[in-house]
């Protein structure tokens, strides 16, 4: 009974929603109950990835053109306006609940080694069964608002988790930035919803995307001002410019959460969002184009800044950043399936890197911690041929990196180049596109050098960790290397998603998302290529991709490194890099600070307490304490006073009548 | 039975019960105001079943009190006033127990004050005639000057004085503009009388006089509010206040402002509500109160302060929803002035059980305690975030809707204030970090205990209610509805209704 099933879908966000329950009880009570805390967290998710496995199922067999709805209750209903606490379930939703709660157990699993000596392992267990819970809300909310309801959970569980360490200061700071700078791109979400709201009267989905294409003059202002609104959130969560400066500071964070919140999953809640409204993007060639330049400026500009990051997770952050950047090109180029294929595969193989890094970070910060030195467990200058020490970690990211680098058979090869020959595509007919797509090749470019550079300083060459230090080193538990594996094999094989039919593949993915990017599809006809153009473009790609691993290869010299705390300061260039081209010096330079003293000099010390307070309310309690003692020193006593002034004032009052 | 003379009794039994707790023995004071404050509350719950969504002004009760001067006991509730009763008498109790261990002198006074203010709270929104409703203002305002001035912190005296002056001042003008308005109006029809119902359908055309009129309400009831800048009574009042004062004053008081102009401003005067510079000059008021209050509030080193700023911030969300006039906006100002109500009074309680530990409100003075103290940062985290309106919890229904609907009225001035959340996630993200995350470096800090049994119970209702009306808000919106949407009606007359009414 397919129905039936997913008439049980709120089973699957309920899970987690439970699971943080009981585990937040835990870490306020009992908080050193692992065994206990470790079975509900994993369980939970595991139980939730098989009722969303069976959803699938279930709706796999219906496929229907339109998504399915449930109602649960009314949320907010205020005359004309009706929201419902709702979940919808289409295509699109079941792509994301299954690499949700897929990636999201593998890395439950492999949290259970990597926290294990944490003091907050529940409250660690808490927050990861929230953010899953929020996650599921995002992508199966069948309207904006509970929608929203997701997406600022997850960006409050992001929050708790990036400052998980709460004690020191560094990590509580990068906390906040990152609430702070979302609440911006919040802001357009809002203002996107009252947009819709008065010009649809809806804010379900179904009746504002149905009502879209009658409401909207195609290319008019309110849509094209609806779909930059809605962009300007997605710049938010997904890290694109201009609000991208959080996601670097979100390694602060435990490794997995960066895997799972930072890679895999929250960060691209954006291109879901742009996937999911793609009528109202088809609608305003504007949207889409600024949606597809700043996609592209991100993934060169991320790319560039990730060739001298020290910090193995600073590197993987950038080129998350850099890869996001690719997504929001296919979207807003309108290959939405092109789009949702690479985050899907990115998510296997930077799950898979920051998981493969935080194997790395676990030996290293064990063998510092077995011989008490202080030395930073995440630069890369203090690794070098680790290979020797985490033979499967280094084998697993090799793969991940030839992935992300694109090259064939490999997952992201597929992903990756679908973006790229659409964008292509487009340019014949839009010359923009054209320059879009250069320059998404080159940070294809970019890309491949920047992860073999971390992978050779890495695994390669002589080691560097410290002669002590270096017997240490070894290759974390099963319950952490299980989980790359079953990354690995994905990030090779899942290209077979949606192999194109030019290789003779099916592009199944494509074909799955078509009810849902129907409407938009037919607005925005694909521009074809000649197959002959089609090989000629892949070709250029692989060549791209290997140039940038040849060129690390030939370029970098691992041997030449120096451990980080011996390393001579960055000059030139490499420094303009290394301090991400000043991007968060300028912002705190023209927005922080101006804005902390507007408030604290200005309005607080000059406005409130010497303007509105000191002048006018003590001021006037002044006067009229002065106007007071003026009075009682007319009270003299003494007649002839009293006489004088009577006079005064009758001789005024005739000289006023007679005038 | 219980229709006619639960107002009544609502007004009545707290007075009674503070004239007990004066004369029981000191060490019963507390218990004895708690166990009556939850009489209190249970009389009114009954009213969340009984009052009739679709039924207008109900549960009247209309004696003559001063006759020959045309006054009356009326008393009444609709959709409007419901959640501000409900509100009042379900943090009264709370303040009560939150209050145990923090007032240590003249208990007897302290509990009979706050029983007493009790009674000028209800009466003001129940009050049906313009006369009760004024007695009833200031009836509350003595009680509170006490709670300040006796109760309070180092500066309590200036900032007692400066609360009552303010609003005393206010009170006085609004007597004069009740008093010209009855005499207006008995002019035109021969009967004197302070009856809202007799006020509100012969006040007819004013011409010039109604601009005074309504000015003259408008400055008592902006100084409740409060509006800028008439708010600098507010961070005063608020930090020298004792942690049930603070609470009953933001949860309660500041709602009277709002609340009058619902009742009484805005109906009795719509032409020159609805006047262009007029519309013009509160909506830029409202958006000076969400930005600039909430810039202020961020760089507040003393918490209270900051929360005290971040009212003004919340209530120029309230000012700007009533004024967009749209069912949205007027529904989610009634849920703001809720909200506000258990949000803040939340974080007043949560400043209040660390002042008590610590005897400071200085941000600055914590760091790093929820190791220490987790429970308590739970419960701190849970309550700001729904102070900054996070979704699923009640603060984001209530902002919501007013935005939503004052983009219907004011588009610019919604986008604006939509950066407002912004400004919410500045001030109280940073001084949440300073106190509970960040290195526990103060030895002072390290031994803090963290919530008793009586906290969890002061807080726990809270909770329960952030979450509730986060998630399932239905139950209040279907109930103020009607009211919200008769308010309107009395403000902006449909277009059809004004033809008729030719």
């Amino acid at each position: 009974m397919p129905t039936s099933l997913l008439g049980a879908l709120w089973v699957v966000p309920a899970l987690p929603l439970l699971g943080f329950l009981m585990n937040g009880a835990l870490a306020l009570w009992r908080p050193q109950a692992r065994t206990a805390v470790s079975t509900i967290g994993v369980a939970v998710l595991v139980l939730a990835c098989g009722a969303a496995v069976a959803a699938v199922a279930g709706f796999a067999g219906l496929h229907p053109a339109a998504p399915l709805v449930i109602r649960y209750w009314e949320w907010m209903p205020v005359g004309d306006l009706r929201v419902d606490f709702a979940l919808q379930f289409d295509q699109l939703s079941a792509v994301m609940v299954l690499v949700v709660t897929g990636v999201g157990a593998l890395i439950h699993v492999f949290s259970v080694g990597y926290m294990q000596a944490d003091a907050g392992y529940a409250r660690y267990f808490a927050y990861l069964n929230l953010f899953v819970f929020f996650m599921l809300m995002l992508v199966l909310g069948a309207s904006f608002p509970v929608m929203f309801v997701g997406w600022e959970g997850v960006g409050l569980c992001s929050y708790l988790l990036i400052g998980f360490w709460f004690n020191e200061q560094i990590n509580a700071d990068a906390g906040k930035k990152a609430f702070i700078v979302n609440r911006i791109g919040d802001v357009g979400f809002l203002i996107a919803m009252f947009l819709i709201f008065r010009a649809t009267g809806s804010l379900d989905f179904g009746p504002v995307f149905g009502r879209a294409a009658m409401v909207f003059p195609p290319a008019g202002a309110s849509v094209t001002a609806i779909t930059l609104f809605l962009f300007l959130g997605c710049t938010g969560k997904s890290a694109q410019i201009p609000l991208f400066t959080w996601l670097p500071d979100a390694m602060q964070g435990p490794t997995p959460v960066s895997a799972l919140i930072h890679a895999a999953t929250m960060v691209t809640a954006g291109v879901y969002l742009v996937a999911r409204c793609n009528v109202l993007f088809a609608l305003s060639p504007l949207g889409s184009a600024t949606v597809a330049g700043v996609g592209a400026l991100t993934a060169l500009f991320a790319a560039t800044i990730a060739l001298k990051q020290w910090d193995i997770k600073r590197v993987l952050a950038y080129s998350t950043i850099s890869q996001l950047g690719y997504m929001f090109l296919g979207v807003g180029t309108g290959a939405y399936a092109a789009g949702i294929f690479h985050l899907v595969t990115h998510a296997f193989f930077k799950a898979l890197l920051f998981l493969g890094s935080g194997s790395v970070i676990h030996a290293m910060h064990h063998a510092y911690h077995a011989t008490h030195a202080h030395d930073d467990a995440q630069d890369m200058r203090n690794m070098g041929g680790l290979r020797r020490y985490l033979p499967w970690t280094a084998a697993l990211m090799w793969i991940a990196t030839l992935a992300i680098a694109g090259i064939p058979p490999l997952s992201g090869f597929f992903s990756k180049d679908e973006i790229l020959g659409a964008a292509f595509a487009l340019g014949t007919a839009e010359p923009a596109w054209l320059v879009y797509w250069a320059m998404g090749i080159a940070a294809a470019l970019l890309t491949a050098f920047y992860m073999t550079r971390l992978m050779l300083y890495t695994f390669h060459g002589p080691n560097r960790t410290g002669d002590k230090e270096r017997e240490h080193l070894h290759e974390a538990p099963w319950v952490m290397t299980g989980p790359l594996v079953v990354l690995g094999v994905l990030s090779v094989v899942g290209g077979a998603l949606n192999l194109p039919e030019l290789m003779g593949g099916g592009a199944a993915l494509q074909h799955w998302l078509e009810p849902v990017t129907a409407l938009a599809d037919r607005m925005r006809p694909v521009v074809e290529l000649s197959h002959a153009m089609e090989w000629t473009l892949v070709g250029g790609a692989v060549l791209v991709a290997a140039l940038g691993i040849v060129g690390a290869v030939r370029l970098l010299h691992p041997e030449a490194l120096v451990p980080a705390r011996l390393a001579p300061p960055e000059t030139g260039l490499e420094r303009l890099l290394w301090k991400k081209w000043y991007v968060d010096e300028i912002y705190d330079a023209v927005m922080v600070r101006p804005v902390q003293w507007l408030a604290r000099e200005v309005l607080w010390k000059t406005i409130d307490l010497r303007l509105v307070d000191g002048l006018l309310v003590n001021g006037s309690a002044t006067a009229s304490r002065a106007l007071g003692w003026l009075g009682s020193r007319l009270q003299t006593g003494e007649v002839g006073f009293y006489v004088a002034l009577f006079v005064v004032g009758v001789l005024l009052v005739v000289g006023g009548a007679m005038r | 039975m219980y229709a006619q003379t639960v107002l009544t009794a609502l007004i009545a039994w707290p007075a009674i019960a503070a004239v007990a707790v004066l004369a029981a023995p000191v060490r019963w004071a507390k218990h004895l105001a708690l166990a009556a404050s939850l009489l209190e509350f249970a009389i009114s719950v009954p009213l969340w079943w009984v009052f009739q969504p679709a039924g207008g002004m109900q549960l009247q009760l209309d004696v003559p009190w001063i006759p020959s001067w045309g006054i009356h006991y009326a008393v009444g509730v609709d959709g409007i006033s419901l959640f501000l009763i409900l509100l009042t008498t379900f943090l009264v109790p709370l303040s009560i127990l939150g209050s145990y261990s923090y007032i240590t002198t003249r208990e007897r006074a302290f509990y009979a004050l706050l029983l007493a203010l009790t009674s000028g709270m209800i009466g003001v929104f129940v009050a049906l005639d313009l006369f009760l409703f004024y007695v009833m203002w200031d009836v509350m305002l003595i009680p509170m000057y006490f709670i300040i001035g006796v109760w309070g912190g180092q500066n309590r005296l200036y900032a007692a004085l400066k609360f009552f002056v303010y609003t005393f001042f206010g009170s006085l003008l609004m007597l004069v503009a009740i008093l010209a308005l009855v005499y207006v109006v008995a002019q035109r029809t021969g009967v004197y009388s302070f009856s809202y119902f007799h006020l509100m359908s012969n006040v007819g055309e004013l011409g010039t006089l109604a601009f005074w009129l309504f000015g003259a309400f408008f400055l008592a009831f902006a100084i409740k509010v409060p509006i800028f800048p008439f708010h600098t009574w507010l961070p005063d009042a608020h930090v020298e206040a004792p942690t049930a004062g603070s609470v009953i004053l933001a949860g309660v008081l500041l709602k009277m402002g709002t609340y009058g102009f619902l009742r009484f401003a805005l109906p009795l005067f719509p032409r020159v509500a609805l006047h262009p510079a007029v519309q013009t000059a509160i909506v830029t008021l409202s958006l000076i109160g969400i930005i600039y209050g909430g810039l202020v509030a961020m760089v507040q080193p003393d918490f209270k302060k900051l929360i005290a700023y971040s009212s003004v911030a919340h209530l120029g969300f309230v000012m700007l929803g009533i004024w967009a006039l749209t069912l949205q906006s007027v529904q989610g100002a009634l849920m703001i002035m809720i909200n506000h109500g258990i949000s803040t009074g939340a974080l007043f309680f949560l400043v209040g059980m660390l002042y008590e530990r610590r005897h400071t409100r200085l941000v600055l003075a914590f760091g790093g305690i929820a190791k220490v103290v987790p429970l308590f940062a739970a419960v701190l985290t849970i309550v700001s975030l729904s102070s900054i309106g996070l979704p699923a919890t009640n603060g984001f229904v209530g902002e919501f809707l007013v935005l939503l609907g004052a983009f219907r009225t004011y588009p610019a001035a919604a986008g604006l204030a939509t950066t407002g959340v912004i400004v919410a996630a500045m001030y109280l993200l940073p001084a949440l970090q300073r106190v509970i995350y960040n290195p526990l470096d103060k030895p002072e800090n390290q031994g803090l205990a963290d919530l008793s049994a009586r906290e969890l119970a002061v807080l726990l209702p809270l909770v329960a209610c952030i979450v509730w009306i986060g998630v399932y808000p239905t139950p209040l919106l279907r109930r103020m509805e009607p009211s919200a949407q008769h308010f309107i009606e009395s403000v902006r007359p449909a277009p059809g209704a004004r033809a008729a009414a030719r």
